[in-house]
């Protein structure tokens, strides 16, 4: 088993270049660390792209005043959040209260071992890659329902369990669109997906007719996945105050904060590996090493971008609308996507 | 290292599991499902089943523990309700109880070797699944995609609220 997880380990390219023995622990460790580091800093930065972003799209300026335009104004969030009081209801749950921040924060974290970060650098090559992706996805859902019920709060509650019924429902139209690609790749594996893609003008986007069109359903049921605008009912904030996480303060609120920023992420680099060409570069050659760290980072945060602009741009759908787009709309396109698309490799 | 691996999750398969079957409050026993459900694709994990694996976290923990909470959360008054976790049915649980022990002993016995370790080769079984069930288990696989697709329909069919106008 140890000597799998090492094996698997693409960074190890890396390492053996740095003068890092063959079979030393510092691999796995390595492989385990980065994507928290990495986690941390993009949702530092994230906040603050944020803010710019929808000071930009409402014709203000931002956050100014702390550091050279502001940029030091999520690390004084960050310490306000740390000295924070941790305050736990009295009605609350206590385990389950407690546990629920560290789930969501797994599911997220979890989700970052098979992200491929550049060619030859990924944590955990699976063979089951993206649908490790999506089965992982459901500790967070586990984690908001033990925050809503933990929190014993009827706000809490009722966004959970929105969030819920969203997440569950909109996973369909997202697995069905991975599927769509899946088809044509052959293959479950992530760097397997990204290797398929080589040669095409920016991936599988205008490989064919239903590709593009499984792109844009991932895409939106995407959104819906990380409860972004315009499918952030279960936080809404004029009916809900904050949803799961109202009752939550200091840092388990910048748990949930840290997961929800790198869920972002994670599902912007899941729709940039399947659909766009993951860490080749936009006309379909292999980069070199760092290049290709470089271009799926451009790419994955152009998509970060996209939900924030959508954020700050769309209103917020109402629930019926929600289910009616998710059954009625997209699972049926995603299916006749699915089946073209099983007929484009079959017979082209 | 896979003996070590091995044993937390076998500890935390059993506590949970037990946490399951003896807590009070319904919430904590779905919730130590959670835990339970994982470890066993923990296991799966180390026995080079990778597919299982990912797909007992997709089913259980994403699938039926996610529906059994909302059914719990949506009911109305089931935290005023305690749960009965006393002995019922004494003689008939003792039965089930000793025959799926004998039929555990029994497995146990017919094995004559087991395999110590997990092959060492990390084949991929998602083709061989693939092939599989589309080729030998091809009837039994889409009997079950037909059953559940009737169940799918008889639950929305009683979950109706206006069945008497439904026109047949």
């Amino acid at each position: 088993m140890h000597d799998l997880v090492l094996k698997t380990l693409g960074i190890g390219d890396l390492l053996a270049w740095l003068g890092v023995p063959d079979g030393s622990l510092v691999y796995p460790i390595v492989a385990s660390v980065f994507p928290l580091i990495f986690l941390i800093l993009f949702a530092l930065l994230a906040v603050y792209a944020e803010r710019k972003v929808s000071a930009f799209i409402q014709n203000r300026l931002g956050p100014m005043e702390t550091g050279p335009w502001g940029l030091f104004q999520t690390v004084a969030d960050i310490l306000k959040l740390i000295q924070k009081e941790d305050i736990t209801p009295t009605a609350s749950d206590k385990i389950l209260f407690f546990v629920a921040p560290v789930l969501v924060f797994t599911g997220t974290y979890a989700s970052l071992a098979v992200l491929p970060w550049s060619n030859g650098f990924v944590g955990a090559d699976l063979n089951v890659g993206i649908f490790y992706l999506l089965a992982i996805s459901s500790l967070v859902v586990a984690g908001l329902l033990m925050a809503g019920w933990g929190s014993n709060n009827k706000w809490s509650l009722y966004g959970a369990v929105r969030s819920t019924a969203q997440i569950i429902s909109y996973e369909i139209p997202a697995g069905l669109a991975v599927l769509t690609a899946i088809v044509t790749t052959g293959t479950l594996n992530m760097t397997g997906i990204i290797q398929q893609q080589e040669g095409l003008f920016f991936g599988y986007l205008f490989a064919s007719p239903f590709l593009f069109v499984a792109f844009i359903i991932y895409l939106i049921a995407s959104l819906a996945e990380v409860n972004r605008t315009p499918f952030d009912l279960p936080e809404a904030e004029s009916e809900l105050v904050g949803g799961y996480h109202t009752e939550y303060s200091g840092m388990k609120f910048a748990m949930f904060f840290l997961s929800e920023y790198g869920n972002m992420f994670v599902v912007s680099a899941i729709a940039v590996s399947v659909f766009l060409g993951g860490w080749l570069t936009p006309w379909g050659t292999v980069p070199s090493y760092g290049m290709g760290f470089f271009w799926i980072l451009v790419k994955s945060l152009f998509f970060v971008f996209f939900q924030m602009w959508l954020r700050w741009t769309l209103p917020r759908f109402r629930v019926d609308q929600l289910m009616y787009l998710c059954w009625k709309v997209l699972i049926p396109i995603a299916f006749a996507c699915l089946i073209g698309q099983a007929a484009w490799v079959v017979y082209l | 290292m896979e003996v070590i691996m091995f044993w937390i999750l076998a500890v935390i398969i059993v506590a949970s599991a037990i946490a399951t079957v003896f807590s009070k409050n319904i919430i904590y026993s779905a919730f130590s499902l959670l835990f339970s459900f994982l470890g066993v694709a923990g296991i799966y994990a180390m026995l080079s089943a990778d597919f299982l694996a990912v797909t007992q976290i997709m089913v259980y923990v994403g699938g039926i523990l996610t529906l059994l909470l909302f059914g719990v959360m949506l009911t109305n008054r089931i935290t005023t309700m305690s749960l009965k976790t006393d002995v019922f049915n004494f003689v008939p649980g003792l039965i089930i109880a000793a025959v799926m022990l004998a039929s555990l002993l029994y497995v146990i016995w017919v094995t004559g070797t087991w395999a110590k370790h997990s092959p060492a080769v990390w084949d991929t079984t998602v083709e061989s699944i693939g092939t599989l069930t589309i080729t030998q288990y091809l009837l039994p696989f889409e009997m079950v995609a037909i059953i559940l697709l009737v169940a799918v329909v008889g639950a929305s069919y009683i979950a109706r609220k206006d069945k008497q106008n439904i026109k047949s």
